[in-house]
Parts: structure tokens; sequence; C-alpha cells
């Protein structure tokens, strides 16, 4: 409202010699887990900009982006799907579209976000506009009728969607093309307890990861038709798992040069896969279970962070020789790590210690440290453009 | 008669136990352990322990089971699902303690 009166008496006086035009490439937000709020930052000034409080329940958030970067939607776990004007900093609209949810993905033509809920079990797509619904998918599986919870939502080319059914042991490809009629292709026996699933970088395959056995579960959706196989099958056979303190998570995992870097469940490694194969190339013993496998955004290094009781270290892969390069200690809880877009600098969220900080990814050290309450996931703009992000 | 009798000088004995392995638990432990509670086991049962992949904690709905079942699934996990053992983290009588925490509230504040 200012900015547009400042405009105006520019125009009525006629001697302004500029307008300020923001841009957005820049910024991004952090999650403030425990209070519902996030803290827009931005990347070149590496600076908090605004803050965004009354966001309900937001312990395992994630947030989407607009594909003009004005607006974020995030979603927290209630149920809650927000929309910020991250120019702006503010809340913009904000509906509760179930009771407890999962993430969401904004489809290709950035028109639809669709959500993940665990309760009701099932996905519901919304106007990225309005935020009204204008589809729901419940994840109903077997013949008693259950939802399943559901986990891995991305948004896929073709304006689709894919998910998982975590109790269902399923996929399914929902092409929204029309959304008042979601055509929906199920895969069913995909494996056991399906934690979380990805999509690669160029939408090609989709991968769920399996906790209840091991090996991981692959659709290419260029032949859709021909259905799921299991990939990783043999992996770790006949050896004890570790306890697993936290689930891994599958989202922006890294695919560097015909190998792709996931975490390993139950075993402190990260496991190499060779795309063109699908088998295992490799493995590279690690400080825990593994968490995010994180690639930098040229491929070089690879950065993972780790679950309980190991989640106070961060370690550094070089892709060239397949090791460990570099051990961070930022602090307990380390819960996230977010590239700049072009790699230059990396921001990690510190939730024990109430700090982001932000490392050179070149020399390591720590450029700038950011208060924050208890941070947990970051997502800056430059996701908007990406598939499956 | 003498067995419900025997029963009750049994639990009052195993209060008065309890109570003192409580007093036992370190104040900042007491505050570890809460966080924990929050953020580590949050994670899957959700801050508001309402549920996520795991299932809700809320009183109401333990009720059913006794607190040495609770106390065995927290210290030992429950085999083919994501629960793990937290054995290797937490002790007996740190266990006991979460259990009367989880009883106590509906829902965090």
């Amino acid at each position: 409202m200012i900015f547009l009166r400042i405009i105006a008496l520019c125009a009525a006086v006629g001697a302004c010699a500029s307008v300020e035009y923001k841009g957005s490439g820049d910024l991004g937000v952090i999650i403030e887990r425990a209070v519902g709020s996030v803290l827009i930052v931005n990347t070149t000034t590496r600076s908090k900009i605004a803050r965004v409080e009354g966001l309900g329940d937001l312990s395992h958030a994630s947030a989407v982006y607009s594909r003009d970067e004005h607006y974020v939607y995030v979603f927290g776990r209630d149920g809650g799907l927000s929309k910020i004007d991250i120019l702006a900093g503010k809340l913009v609209n904000r509906v509760v579209q179930g009771d407890n949810a999962i993430g969401g993905a904004v489809s290709q033509d950035g028109r639809l976000i669709a959500v993940s809920n665990y309760t009701p079990g099932g996905v519901r797509v919304f106007d990225a506009e309005t935020l009204k619904m204008v589809a729901d998918i419940p994840a109903v599986y077997g013949t008693e009728g259950k939802a399943s919870k559901t986990v891995g939502l991305v948004d896929a080319p073709g304006r689709r969607f894919v998910f998982t059914l975590y109790d269902g042991g399923e996929i399914w490809l929902a092409d929204l093309n029309d959304p008042a009629k979601p055509v929906i292709t199920k895969y069913k026996d995909i494996g056991s307890l399906p934690y979380d699933a990805l999509i690669t970088p160029g939408g090609h395959y989709y991968i769920a990861g399996l906790f209840g056995e091991d090996g991981m579960a692959l659709l290419d959706l260029w032949k859709p038709e021909a259905g799921v196989t299991r990939i990783l099958g043999d992996y770790g056979k006949g050896s004890e798992k570790l306890p697993v303190y936290k689930m891994p998570h599958l989202e922006g995992w890294a695919v560097v040069d015909g190998k792709a870097f996931v975490p390993a469940v139950g075993r402190n490694e990260v496991l190499i896969i060779d795309t063109a194969t699908w088998k295992q190339a490799g493995s590279i013993p690690v400080h825990g279970q593994p968490i995010f496998v994180a690639a930098r955004p040229d491929g070089r290094h690879i950065w993972v962070n780790f679950a309980l009781p190991n989640n106070d270290v961060i370690q550094i892969i070089d892709v060239a020789t397949n090791s460990v390069v570099k051990e961070l200690t930022p602090g307990k809880g380390v819960l996230h790590m977010e590239f700049t877009p072009r790699g230059e600098e990396v921001w990690v969220s510190v939730r024990d210690i109430d700090r982001v900080l932000v490392y050179d990814t070149a020399d390591f050290h720590v450029v700038k440290e950011l208060p924050a309450d208890k941070p947990s996931g970051i997502f800056f703009t430059s996701r908007a453009h990406r598939i499956g992000l | 008669m003498r067995n419900d009798a025997l029963i009750v000088v049994l639990a009052l004995c195993l209060s008065a136990f309890s109570t003192v392995l409580f007093a036992d638990i370190r104040s900042e432990r007491q505050t570890e352990l809460l966080y924990l509670l929050d953020h580590d086991c949050g994670s899957c049962h959700g801050m508001t322990r309402k549920g996520g992949l795991g299932s809700p904690l809320l009183p109401s709905l333990l009720a059913e089971r006794s607190d040495d079942a609770l106390a065995s699934i927290i210290l030992d996990g429950i085999p083919g699902t994501p629960m793990p053992p937290w054995r290797p983290l937490i002790n007996v009588e740190e266990t006991r303690w979460l259990v009367r925490i989880l009883r106590n509230k509906e829902e965090k504040p």
C-alpha cells in the first residue's frame, strides 16, 4: 500500500528518477518449526528480511514456490497450507486442508498445489491462486477401504503428480490435466513401508525408499506401462541393521555423472547407484545414519547430515574420490542444508543452538551466523524452476 | 484378600521406589529428555503428539497399555516398524519418567 502511494505521488509530481523494483531470485525461507513461523531471508546480503508468524504446527514443514518466485506455499504438519508473499513478507492466504500432513508439490505449470496427507490419508489438490480445492484423491488401498498415509509427493512433467502409499505399499501416478477428473495409475506391491520418494532432476525416474525391506522401488516415467521394478534388493542382505532414529529424506538427492548417491537405511553408509543399470556401484562409510545426501549444484561435493545421536556432524564427500574429505561440527540438531542457487555457499539449520550457519563451500569457513528459533527446513526460490522440488 | 493386600503393598513400594528413581534424574537431564520428546520423538509422532508417520501419543490412546508395555516399546522398539529401540540413548528409569510425562498431557500447550 505504501509502495503504491509512493508510485502515485511520483506519477503526480512526475519527478521521480526511478522506481525500485525488487527481484526475488536470491530470497528464501527458513522454517522455525516450534513457534510456527518462517523467516524470509536474502542470500546475497545474508540477512533476515522478514518474519511471518501464525502458521500453525510447522514440525516437519516444507515449502514450494510459485514460478514467478513471488509466493511460497508452506505445508505444515497440522494440515495448514499457507501462501506467503515473500516480497511483501506477508501471509496472503491460509487453509487448513487436512488433520495431519506431510509436504506438498507444485504442478509443472505452477497452477496447482498438491498436499500429501497422513490424515485423512491421500492427496488434495488446490488452485495455486485461490487455494480452493480442485481435487481430492483418497489413498484407499486393499479390500477394507482403509486410507493410507501418503509420502514422497512430487510433481512430474505433464501436469502430473506422483506419490507413494506408506501403509498400502503402492505408487500412484496422478494425471491432473483435468483436475475435475484426475486419472490415476496405481502400481501395487512395490515393497514394504515405503518411507519417502524422489524424482530424478529431469523427471525421468521416480524412486521410493523402502523401510520394511532392503532396496528401492523404481518407476520409469518414460515407460510407465512397464511398471515398478525393484532396485538394490540385495543390498546388505544378512547383516544386522542399526536402529534408525530419524527417517532419511530422499528429496534433493544427488545425481552426478551417471551416479546417484542415496542414504542407506540402518547402515552408516551412503550408497552409490549406477543410473545406467540401477545396480549398486559402491558405498561410502560415513559418520552415522545419513538423513540428507545433497549435492552441491556443480556436483563435485556431496554434503551429508545424520540422525540422532550423530546429528551434530556434517560430512562432505568428494565425488572425484568417493571419500569423505571434510567433517564439520556445526552443533547439535543439524536438520537441513540448502545451497545457494549456484552453490558457493550453503545454509545449515542447527536446531539446538537456534542458529543458521552459512558456510563457504570452497573452504568450509562460516561466513555468517543468523539467529533463528529452532530452525528446520530451508528453501530458496531457485527451487521454483526445478522439477520435483 | 491376602493377595490383594500384597498387591497394594507392592504397588506402594513400587511407587515409592519410582519416586526415588525419578528424583535421581537430574533436572538438566529432565530438560534434555523433554527436549528429546518434543523434537526427536516429535519428528515422527508430532510435536503436539498427535501423530505423523508414527502413532499419536495422546494419553487417551495410551490408556489401554500398561506402563511396562509402553516402556518396553520405547526401550526395545517395535520390530518391523520404524519405531527404533531407544535403549542405547535412554535408560530404564528415564523411560519410566517419560511414560509418566506422556500420560499426563493430552496435548502439548
